[in-house]
């Protein structure tokens, strides 16, 4: 299968930057895919997501080495207006995303289709389809400002998700919401890759990828640590030296000497509870 | 320093209680309060500092009534971080930024400037003295907030999600200064959503719902009313979430406690019913 995303060696140094935000990353994410990118802060995840979206090398002053292609177009080759046609980010903050210059969900959802001139007919029928996706019909004609942080979120993403990207980037879009927020974003995305969206991710909630991502992109110091499947990366024993706490399933797991028949720790709550009692039955 | 908040209640827009007749005492015990967005946690806090008065009821930080005492004066005794960053950082050095609130309650320039460099250093940012706020991420942002309140030296400390936008370092440093806190005496409230680090640092917990106490009690008894805190969006720690699946006869906080659990759970086992599967499949439903 073609790859949907493609970076190869890409290498990028902000202007004011000591060290390369990122050094070297490649990785490829298939249509339909939800990869998870994890890692401590300043590992690279937010510049990633910007490299995705065009925001660097265009918006941002840097040096960028290696290519991002994403849904066929080099990032380099285009500008961030046409490439947004492609794919969506999702910033971490909502109220950085909304445009404040709305005064209902409605109108916020319909400003960027608006901005590309499609009929009105489109437009309506496009915003309905969002709102009815994120469950935000009960506030359709609230103010953006007067919404909770994951209502706020799932808005923003309805805004991006209107235009019908691709694929979408995330970066870390529910670092500041409750957990009721957050379960509601993660379902959202679910859902919209279970239509055929592209999904990256970066988050810090571990166990939310676990049970969210296909594969899961680890990243140290702006390079990839890792790239793989979720009890893959989980089940590696040096997480906490790269600054990643594993998911708590992964530790008890650990402790125990409790592994899948592949010889991975369970990274999720039903993996752990079915291992554990078949070890239980066996043991 | 004890706080004491009794039958309080409060609004923003009459018909509106957003607190419902919240009694609740604070002595020594570091206290998380959690609960749903919308439950009155942020509302709470902000009337323990004084900066919203009790429509009905009171407030006291040890002998002192809030309602009598302007903020400025109240922030001798408490010291509030507030969530977003954003909403508290306002100068354009952080030396600043952080001396601001110690030169404002009296301290000299040096003992200032000593306690921001401590307090700056507990959160691993001794090295950004000199940078704008602005140029700083979120999480390092979040951090230089918190030690500008924790640099005033105050006998409450009161932290609204104290590890927003953190990375497993960033946690883990929040804990420890936490933890500093507590053992030089500071009665340490805090609000908070991460469940896991509410199970490691806080001894007390008290859910929110709507406006009203729901649970008040040890961190452990909370966590052990998983029905309860369905009712209020609250998810227990991941730990307690597998050793309630696994009925584990005890809550469990950590990981260390579950895996002693399960390790207890078998070796009973073991000596009562040897290779007795269908027990054994019983025990662990």
């Amino acid at each position: 299968m073609k790859p949907e995303v493609m970076v190869q060696d890409l290498s990028y140094r902000y202007d004011d930057g000591e060290e390369k935000a990122l050094d070297g990353v490649s990785f490829e994410v298939y249509p339909g895919e939800f990869l998870g990118v994890v890692g401590p802060n300043k590992a690279g995840k937010s510049t990633l997501c910007q490299a995705l979206v065009g925001l660097v090398p265009h918006f941002f002053h840097g040096n960028m080495d290696g290519r991002v292609v994403a849904g066929g177009i080099d990032t380099r080759e285009t500008t961030v207006d046409e490439l947004s046609k492609t794919v969506g980010l999702v910033f971490q903050n909502p109220f950085t995303q909304v445009t404040g210059a709305k005064l209902t969900v409605y109108e916020e959802i319909a400003f960027g289709l608006e901005n590309i001139g499609l009929p009105r007919d489109e437009i309506t029928r496009r915003v309905d389809e969002m709102i009815a996706l994120f469950g935000l019909e009960h506030v359709r004609h609230h103010n953006p400002f007067e919404l909770s942080g994951g209502q706020m979120q799932r808005m923003a993403i309805a805004s991006i998700m209107a235009l019908r990207p691709r694929i979408v980037a995330l970066d870390e879009p529910t670092s500041q919401l409750d957990p009721q927020g957050s379960a509601e974003v993660f379902q959202a995305v679910a859902a919209l890759r279970n239509q055929g969206l592209t999904v990256i991710m970066a988050e810090q909630k571990v166990e939310k990828i676990a049970r969210y991502a296909d594969r899961v992109l680890l990243m140290h110091k702006g390079k990839v640590a890792a790239c793989d499947r979720p009890e893959v990366v989980f089940s590696r024993d040096n997480l906490l030296d790269l600054g990643i706490r594993p998911p708590a399933y992964t530790s008890v797991a650990r402790e125990l000497d409790l592994r899948r028949p592949d010889g991975t720790l369970p990274v999720t709550l039903d993996d752990a509870v079915a291992l554990l009692r078949n070890s239980s039955v066996n043991s | 320093m004890r706080v004491r908040v009794e039958n309080v209640r409060f609004h923003y827009r009459l018909g509106e209680p957003v607190l419902k007749g919240v009694t609740l005492d604070f002595e020594g015990e570091a206290t998380a309060i959690i609960g749903q967005n919308g439950a009155g946690k942020s509302t709470l806090v902000r009337l323990i500092n004084g900066l919203l008065k009790p429509v009905s009821g009171e407030v006291r930080v040890g002998d002192w009534n809030t309602g009598d005492f302007s903020v400025a004066r109240l922030a001798r005794r408490v010291g509030l971080v507030f969530q977003n960053p954003n909403d508290q950082v306002f100068k354009s050095v952080v030396r600043d930024e952080v001396m601001f609130g110690p030169k404002n309650l009296g301290m000299s320039g040096d003992t200032a400037l000593a306690s921001s460099r401590e307090a700056l250093a507990d959160v691993g940012l001794e090295g950004a003295m000199d940078a704008n706020p602005y140029d700083l991420s979120l999480a390092e942002r979040k951090l230089v907030s918190i030690a500008s309140v924790v640099a005033m030296n105050t006998d409450v400390v009161i932290f609204d999600e104290p590890t927003i936008a953190q990375d497993y370092a960033g946690v883990q440093r929040i804990g420890t200064l936490i933890e500093k806190l507590k053992a030089r005496g500071k009665l340490i409230i805090a609000i908070t959503h991460d469940m896991d680090f509410v199970a490691e640092i806080f001894p007390r917990a008290v859910v929110l719902r709507r406006g009203e106490v729901i649970i008040d009690g040890s961190t452990r008894e909370v966590f052990s009313r998983p029905d309860l805190l369905r009712d209020s969006f609250v998810e227990p720690p991941h730990a307690t979430q597998l050793g309630q699946a696994l009925g584990l006869s005890e809550t469990v906080l950590s990981v260390d406690e579950a895996v002693k659990g399960i390790k207890g759970h078998r070796s009973r086992l073991g000596g009562l019913a040897g290779s007795d599967t269908a027990h054994d499949q019983q025990f662990f439903q």
